[in-house]
């Protein structure tokens, strides 16, 4: 019991190992993929005295417990939620010393959708090109958490900071994400921009690490047809033939070919992956980015 | 070059084409470009069917800016390595395609496995490669009804474009062979055998217990699985 380990005991409704992805592969048909919430997932490896990168595990709704092998420090941040360590409360949100043996639990989500269990030294798992994270899409990396599995945990390095816990940035009631307008608003009639700017929209709870869905109203089309594969980004606001629109995730598909109305920030993602379905959408259309040409004009040269 | 630059939120560019020749010939630049360090930051650059995305730059506008000035050299075919790719031409929508190309089988097996293609772009799932290389009156539907299940290393036709199963999935192309080669390898370098640009030839192989290309039926192909 003294392997750097530890031993899955309820893998939850979806866990699995996260870290920043593995960007710059999108020309293979590879995914970024990497902690939906990242911010969340930086803020626990931060307090365990961990690099940003390393691995940790990303919940979903119902958290997850394990017994670990060897003594650790902990933290799970994101979605706030119960942590017990043998069943005996222990705090979220800050480090926690777990000895070799003892079963620690994140329980489900009180508020938010994906809670972060960081360990120290960071979860071990063969990378591949460069990360450890779990794509679900294309199921590159490890495979999402099971009864029973065992995962390695990696050695420690950094002393653990001296912080006593972090507040919780708190859940909005409802879901305000700004949009830059393209490349692909053109495709859309003036009301289908006009539904996008006022309708109301709720989060779908067929969303997943791919992309948050959206039941609402439906954008009205300019031009019908499908698009010519193109490349696709982090945040795009991709619109199918419902005309609901789809945000994409981490692990979203590098080509696509429905049109792309606007594009989310990724500083307002975490935001968007912490919606429980149900909770209220409102998009917040920005315009074009400063530089862009109005819709439809060519530039020849 | 006629080019239309669309922006991408806030750190993307979009750069449509008139083709995907043309989108072929931007990216061996945009390629050649960021090798000699001429290229600003960019996380990703992602060809496709007529376009290419650049996403994480500083500063986007200042791209689409400079991009019409370029002096993009037409598509070097060039005398970079051919990936062979031995197939078997087993497929269960072979008789299919040779009927819409108007041949006997085994000549839609030689008019495919004589023409040489290149990886225009990726997508759909790692290492699934779209090739070009077939003239426009060879191009092919996509099944009315796509298959529910798609054996790996299937190798098949939709629009125009060439493709090879890296894994088992849902499909809806024409399925005219199967290969051995293994298109994704997480543990290999490079793990993808196809990469946008790499040129590629199907070389006809048979299992020994066969000795010609239309031995295997259809209905013999479509019992390994393949069938929707």
């Amino acid at each position: 019991m003294t392997d750097s380990a530890f031993v899955v005991v309820r893998p939850g409704a979806l866990t699995t190992v996260q870290d920043l992805g593995r960007g710059g592969h999108a020309h293979l048909g590879v995914p970024r993929s990497g902690a939906l919430d990242q911010p969340a997932h930086r803020l626990a490896n931060r307090l365990v005295g961990n690099a940003e990168g390393a691995a940790t595990l990303e919940t979903t709704l119902t958290g997850c417990a394990v017994r670990l092998r060897r003594a650790a420090t902990v933290a799970v941040t994101g979605a706030p939620c119960p942590v017990t360590v043998d069943g005996r409360p222990a705090a979220w949100g800050a480090a926690v010393r777990v000895p070799a043996g003892a079963l620690l639990e994140a329980g489900a989500a009180a508020h938010g959708v994906r809670s972060y269990m960081a360990f120290d030294g960071g979860v071990e798992a063969e990378p591949v090109l460069g990360s450890r994270a779990t794509d679900v899409l294309s199921g590159l990396g490890p495979a999402p958490l099971v009864d029973g599995a065992v995962l390695r945990l990696g050695t420690p390095h950094g002393p653990v900071p001296g912080v006593d816990g972090v507040p919780h940035r708190g859940v909005a009631p409802e879901l305000v994400l700004p949009v830059v307008l393209g490349p692909r608003d053109d495709w859309f009639t003036p009301a289908g921009l006009r539904t996008l700017a006022t309708g109301d929209f709720r989060v779908s709870a067929a969303s997943n690490r791919i992309g948050l869905r959206t039941e609402g109203p439906s954008l009205e089309r300019a031009l019908d047809g499908e698009l010519a594969s193109e490349g696709m980004a982090l945040g795009a606001l991709q619109v199918p033939p419902d005309g609901r629109p789809v945000l994409f995730l981490a692990d979203h598909p590098t080509t696509g070919g429905y049109p792309v109305v606007g594009v989310v920030p990724e500083a307002y993602l975490a935001a968007a992956a912490q919606a429980v379905p149900g909770t209220p959408v409102r998009f917040t259309p920005l315009g074009r980015a400063s530089w862009g040409p109005p819709a439809g004009r060519n530039a020849t040269g | 070059m006629t080019m239309r630059t669309l922006p991408v939120g806030e750190h993307g560019l979009l750069v449509e084409l008139e083709s995907g020749e043309a989108a072929e010939a931007l990216h061996a630049e945009l390629l050649r470009r960021a090798a000699a360090r001429l290229l600003p930051a960019v996380r990703e650059i992602v060809p496709a069917a007529r376009t290419v995305f650049l996403d994480g730059l500083a500063d986007p506008g200042r791209l689409a800016a400079e991009l019409p000035g370029w002096r993009i050299p037409p598509l070097d075919r060039g005398d970079s390595e051919i990936v062979e790719v031995p197939v078997r031409y087993d497929g269960p929508d072979l008789a299919e395609v040779a009927r819409r190309w108007g041949v006997p089988p085994e000549e839609a097996v030689r008019i495919h496995s004589g023409t040489e293609f290149r990886v225009a772009f990726c997508g759909f799932a790692p290492g699934f490669g779209y090739l070009t290389g077939l003239p426009e009156r060879f191009h092919m539907p996509r099944r009315a009804t796509p298959r529910t299940r798609v054996p790996v290393g299937s190798v098949g036709l939709a629009g125009a474009y060439t493709g090879v199963y890296p894994r088992a999935s849902p499909g809806g192309w024409q399925l005219i062979g199967t290969t051995d080669a293994v298109l994704w390898d997480s543990a290999r370098e490079p793990a993808a055998l196809f990469t946008p640009g790499t040129r590629v030839r199907f070389i006809p192989v048979w299992d020994t217990a066969d000795t010609t290309p239309d031995s295997t039926t259809p209905e013999q192909a479509a019992s390994e699985g393949a069938a929707p």
